[in-house]
Order: C-alpha cells, then sequence, then structure tokens
C-alpha cells in the first residue's frame, strides 16, 4: 500500500529506457519514502521481462500479459492500470512523457479523479503547508516543471489526491542499476479476466515504426550545430569533428527547422535532453529553451562569433569567433595531439 | 448524406514562442499582458482536419467551444473566419484557477449540451502549458475512446473513422468508432486562412458580454441576424457541480514559481587563434574529456 509505481513502457519486448530512467528516480523516492518501488508491465509475450526491471531495484512487479495487450492501446492498458492503482493505492504514480504515456497517463488521472503534472523535469519529496487552511502536509512529490515556454520553473503538489502523478520525457532522468542482486516479487494481473470487448473497440491497421538510428541521448560527446552552421552541406564539418571525437551531432530547434539536422537530434525543451561529459555548442545562441536540454553536460565548449551570445554565460570554454574556420582547427590539433 | 456534429476545442493562449524581454517582470514574474493572446497553435490544425470533414461533408456541422475569459470570443471569431459554423464560449468566475482535470470537466459537459455529436477535435496540446491532457480526460468523462496524435482522417464511413497517427519514430493508422475524441498533432496540415466572405459575414459576432458594451442599434442588429452571437454558458447552464470547478476541482496546486537563471559560470575565453585552440585540445586531453 502506498508505494511508488512506475508504468512501465515496453516497446519491442524492451522495457523503454524512459522507463529504467522512471525507475531508477522511483527507487529513490521510495527510499527517501520508506516504501516499496512497484513496477507495472503490460505487454504480449513478457517471459523474462523481470530479467530488464530487477537491475533498477524495483520490489514488486505486476505483470499484466496477453496477446491483445501489444502494440499499446489506450483503453485496454488503462484499464490494467486503473485497476492495479485501485487495488494497490500508490502514493506516486510515473509514466513517460511519451506518445504512450502521455496518451495514458491523462486517462488514469481523469478516471481515478487526481492530479497529473506533465513533463516535469525534476522530483523532489517535500513537505508543504497550505497557506489558507494552515493544514500541513508531509512527504508530499514536488513536481518540477519549466512552464511558459520555458521561462519559468513551476513546483506543483497535489496535496489531497492520490496517487500522485506525473510524466517524465526521456533522457531527463538517469537511469542506474542498483547494486547487488535485486529479484523483485512477481503479481500476475488477470489481463483476460479483467479485460472485456468495449476495451478493443479501437483497432491498429497498420504501424511502421522506425528502429532508433541515432540516439543522441547515450552519446558521451556531442558536436551541437544552431542555425549559425548555415546550411545542410556545412553541417558535414560538424559530422567530421563528432567523428575523430568519438561522438554524435545534435542540433538547436533553428537548425532542425531549416532543415539542417533531422528532429531526432534536436536537443532542447522540446527535443532530447542529453548529459554527456562534453557538449560543444557551434553557432548556437543558448536561448532558454535549449538549454534547458543540455545544461547538465559535464562540459561545455560554445563556438560563437558573438562574444554576447547567452550559451556563454554557461559554457566553460567559450571560442569566439566563425566557427567555419575554428571547426577545422579542433580537427587538425585533436589528431596532431592525440598520437 | 450524414450530418456530422464535430465539436472542436480550441483555447485562447499567450503567445509564449516569443518571450521577448519586456515580457518578464522585474520581479522575475510573466508579465502575461505583455504577451499576445493567440489561438493555440495545435488547435488551429484540429480546426482544419474539422473544415476538412466539411468540405467532403458540406451538412457537417462545425462547432467551436472555448473555455475562458470574455476575451477568448476572438479565437471563436476567428475560427468563424476560418469555416466554423457556430462557437460557445464557457465562461465563469468559477472556472477560474481550473487545471486539466477541472478544464476537461467543464468542457465534457459543455459537449454533452450538444449531443449527439459524432467526432470531438482538440490540439494535442496548449503552449502554454504543453500538458496533453485535456483531450483524453474529455474523452475519459465523455466515456468515449479517443486517438491522440492524429495527423489525419482517412475515412469516415459507416460509423468508423479511420485515422493516421504521427508517434516519435513512426505512424500508425487506426480504426475508431464514433463518438471518438481525436487530439491533433502539429504535423497535421496547417490551418486555412480567413475566408473574405466570411470575415465579413461574422465580424460583429459578439458574445452576450460583448454586447453589453454596445449600443441599442447595434443590439437590434444583432437581433435581426441570430448567427451573430457568440453563446456563453456559465456553470449554472451546463449543470455543473461547484465541487468540480476552478480551485476546489482542481487536484494540482502551484507551490512555487521560480524565474529560471542559469548561474552564469566562469567561463575561460579563447580566440580562434592556433595557439587557443592547440592549447584547448590539449586541455581537453589531459583531463581526459576526450581521446
Ligand atoms: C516552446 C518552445 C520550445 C522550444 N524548444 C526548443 C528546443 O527543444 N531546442 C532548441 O534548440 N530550441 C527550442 N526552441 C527555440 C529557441 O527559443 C531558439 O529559437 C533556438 O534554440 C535558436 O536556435 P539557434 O541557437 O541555433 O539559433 P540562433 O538563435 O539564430 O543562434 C545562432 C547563433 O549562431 C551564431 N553564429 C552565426 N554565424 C556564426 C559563425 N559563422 N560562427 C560562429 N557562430 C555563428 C550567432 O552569433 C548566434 O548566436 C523552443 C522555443 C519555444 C518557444
Amino acid at each position: 500500500m502506498n508505494n511508488v509505481f512506475v508504468y512501465c513502457e515496453i516497446e519491442e519486448g524492451k522495457v523503454a529506457d524512459v522507463s529504467l530512467e522512471l525507475l531508477t528516480k522511483g527507487r529513490s523516492l521510495a527510499n527517501q519514502l520508506k516504501c516499496r518501488l512497484e513496477a507495472v508491465v503490460a505487454g504480449s509475450k513478457l517471459d523474462g521481462v523481470e530479467k530488464q526491471i530487477n537491475p533498477y531495484g524495483a520490489d514488486v512487479i505486476h505483470i499484466a500479459e496477453d496477446k491483445s495487450l501489444y502494440p499499446y492501446k489506450t483503453l485496454p492498458h488503462a484499464k490494467i492500470v486503473k485497476e492495479v492503482f485501485q487495488k494497490e493505492k500508490p502514493c506516486i504514480g510515473l509514466f513517460g512523457a511519451t506518445s504512450v504515456g502521455r496518451d495514458l497517463a491523462p486517462r488514469i488521472a481523469s478516471v481515478l479523479k487526481c492530479g497529473l503534472t506533465a513533463d516535469c523535469t525534476a522530483l523532489e519529496i517535500g513537505d508543504h503547508t497550505d497557506n489558507k487552511t494552515g493544514k500541513e502536509y508531509k512527504n508530499l512529490l514536488y513536481q518540477i516543471r519549466p512552464a511558459f515556454g520555458g521561462n519559468i520553473l513551476a513546483t506543483i503538489i497535489n496535496p489531497e489526491t492520490r496517487p500522485q502523478l506525473a510524466t517524465v520525457r526521456e533522457g531527463v532522468m538517469k537511469k542506474e542499476e542498483v547494486t547487488g542482486n535485486h529479484n523483485a516479487e512477481l503479481k500476475k494481473v488477470d489481463a483476460a479476466g479483467l479485460l472485456s470487448e468495449e476495451d478493443f473497440i479501437v483497432e491498429i491497421i497498420e504501424r511502421h515504426i522506425e528502429p532508433r538510428k541515432v540516439n543522441i541521448a547515450n552519446s558521451n560527446i556531442i558536436v551541437a550545430g544552431g542555425y549559425g552552421v548555415g546550411s545542410k552541406e556545412n553541417f558535414a564539418l560538424l559530422f567530421q569533428l563528432a567523428d575523430v571525437l568519438g561522438g554524435e551531432v545534435a542540433g538547436s530547434r533553428a537548425a532542425v527547422d531549416s532543415g539542417f539536422v533531422e528532429h531526432a537530434r534536436q536537443v532542447g525543451q522540446t527535443g532530447v535532453t542529453v548529459r554527456p561529459k562534453l557538449y560543444i555548442a557551434c553557432g548556437i545562441s543558448g536561448q532558454i529553451q535549449h538549454r534547458a536540454g543540455m545544461d547538465q553536460s559535464a562540459m561545455i565548449i560554445s563556438i560563437n562569433d558573438d562574444p554576447g551570445a547567452p550559451i556563454n554565460q554557461i559554457a566553460d570554454y567559450s571560442v569566439i569567433g566563425d566557427l567555419n574556420e575554428i571547426i577545422p582547427k579542433m580537427i587538425k590539433y585533436y589528431k596532431k595531439n592525440s598520437k | 448524406m450524414k450530418k456530422f456534429n464535430i465539436v472542436v476545442l480550441a483555447k485562447q493562449v499567450p503567445d509564449t514562442r516569443n518571450v521577448g524581454k519586456d515580457a518578464m517582470k522585474a520581479d522575475g514574474t510573466v508579465n502575461r499582458g505583455a504577451l499576445p493572446a493567440i489561438f493555440n497553435p495545435e488547435d488551429l490544425h484540429a480546426l482544419e482536419q474539422a473544415l476538412r470533414i466539411k468540405d467532403k461533408y458540406p451538412d457537417a456541422i462545425v462547432t467551436i467551444m472555448t473555455m475562458g475569459p470574455a476575451r477568448a470570443a476572438e479565437i471563436i471569431r476567428e475560427g468563424l473566419y476560418r469555416g466554423a459554423d457556430r462557437g460557445y464560449l464557457l465562461t465563469d468566475r468559477k472556472f477560474a484557477g481550473s487545471d486539466t482535470l477541472a478544464t476537461s470537466y467543464v468542457l465534457a459537459l459543455g459537449i454533452k449540451q450538444l449531443f449527439p455529436v459524432d467526432i470531438v477535435i482538440a490540439g494535442r496540446q496548449a503552449i502554454d502549458g504543453d500538458t496533453a491532457q485535456v483531450g483524453p480526460q474529455v474523452a475519459d468523462k465523455l466515456n468515449l475512446p479517443q486517438v491522440t496524435y492524429a495527423e489525419e482522417v482517412l475515412s469516415m464511413e459507416k460509423g468508423k473513422i479511420i485515422v493516421k497517427r504521427r508517434l516519435e519514430r513512426g505512424v500508425e493508422t487506426v480504426e475508431a468508432p464514433m463518438p471518438v475524441v481525436l487530439t491533433v498533432h502539429s504535423s497535421a496540415p496547417a490551418c486555412r486562412s480567413r475566408n473574405a466572405r466570411l470575415l465579413m459575414k461574422y465580424k460583429h459576432a459578439k458574445s452576450v458580454s460583448e454586447l453589453q458594451e454596445m449600443s441599442e442599434d447595434y443590439i437590434q442588429l444583432q437581433k435581426d441576424r441570430p448567427y451573430l452571437l457568440i453563446e456563453e454558458w456559465g456553470a449554472s447552464n451546463i449543470s455543473a457541480d461547484t465541487e468540480n470547478l476552478g480551485l476546489s476541482g482542481s487536484p494540482t496546486k502551484v507551490r512555487k514559481i521560480e524565474n529560471v537563471v542559469f548561474k552564469a559560470k566562469e567561463s575561460k575565453v579563447l580566440s580562434s587563434d592556433d595557439e587557443d585552440i592547440n592549447g584547448l585540445i590539449k586541455e581537453l586531453i589531459e583531463n581526459h574529456t576526450i581521446g
């Protein structure tokens, strides 16, 4: 009762990265609250799915297995999660802010009449005193998220309703395996018994999902280009630098919108959140929405011909000048010094 | 021909895409007044989907519904200029402070007044909150299926709608029975522009509150042309339970708002000279950042 729950998304038989990241976050929240961490998985052919989840420290895994449960559909998954939540009464429920989580979580919030905060960038435990009533609340979930196009950061709480629901985008939390062997208790959810015809009125006729080609979120070194790179052709320079450094290429929204790079490489509030060892921002001004996706990088180098560009405020090194001149020099001196 | 009854949910939002310097007050809070109020972008994509259905089935009725303050009548007019048939403004002091749950409660009750409805179409999300919650919550409250992230309505036959969805890494085509709730993604076609004839026809469309400020003559003019009236519904018109409205109907509370300030780092400023670049690369190799 009153544990932390994570809804685990399944993609091609694998638990999605965002769910593993949430399990890691959920583990630390559960430790703080001295309660258990429970996972909910719904899908087909889930044999051995616990092997993927165990390293992230769940204490219990609720497994709903039925061939009708993959690929994801709103109504059957909503029914399963609702049933599990009504029975188990979680204090917290976490979902990935993906096309699945953002489709499912609001329905759960609506049917359970509880609060849901979308796209949180931080989750913390804390107390709260209501200004008007003076009522005190202990150990609430602080759901912290950007608002107003990223210009403000709001802390949202759900004082009265349970579970406290939140979605988090991929890459925002860090996934980390727990130490030691962890074997969760498995609980079967009677999917066939719960679901009825009315849950299957929406049918998937066709589905084309591309495998992940680029995954900048997992790269240690990112060479990112912005509008200042100027053209798709010029991005070749960034690919060369990324190539010699063993990194990936990313872009700002302005670069993506101009067609210089594909959307999968966009960093920022409406793109991917990254935290590499090294982030080289070339021709990126560093607007707030871009910084929101990369300011956790261990080291930031900015290459910009404008000394006043906001990116320089968060850069460890600001190289002031033309990127067309600087990047080739970086390649040259890397080749020279790395030997 | 089937007379589809379509409700488009739309929201007037502050234009957070262009938050300039004057949009932040000295104390670090957002100066909402400095931001222009616009038709939420993805709701325009939703309107376009509805209008495309109407292109194909001219008997269809497209109703714009919005919840907001009196001034939100502006976006209903905007919808009329582009081809919507009528609009309803859900407005009441009691609605103020609503989170997505309380908002979807009001919208669902508003939609119920228009039943039987075939399709409810909303934008996927609004740019002032980016939550993407209202569409699915309206669907739940109406006990209807939902198709989120919709990009295109492919067909509507024999009580079923076929919709293409745009997901992170692909597309999915689904068939759902009507009535259904769709939420439309920004990858869907942009909304058509205002139609000159409709602009002439509806430029005097006014809500009940707006009419109160007008002269007798103007009001008389309206009476002769009932299509110019934008209806307003408050909590009592939709039989809303006060408990579920506004702040008391909203489980989420804002505990704190902070201005986002990035701590400026001590950054080393370098030039494009060979010496500087060489030194930088050497440092990075020495501290094992690269190499
Ligand atoms: C709701 C919302 C969400 C958003 N989400 C994102 C997001 O996820 N990711 C994102 O990136 N943006 C996002 N944006 C957009 C963001 O506000 C900026 O518009 C965008 O990041 C700007 O991209 P940029 O820095 O590449 O372009 P610009 O701001 O145009 O900057 C170009 C930079 O290149 C420099 N430059 C030009 N030529 C050269 C040269 N030869 N050598 C060196 N430097 C040069 C210029 O000095 C300038 O600093 C969002 C905006 C909103 C409102």
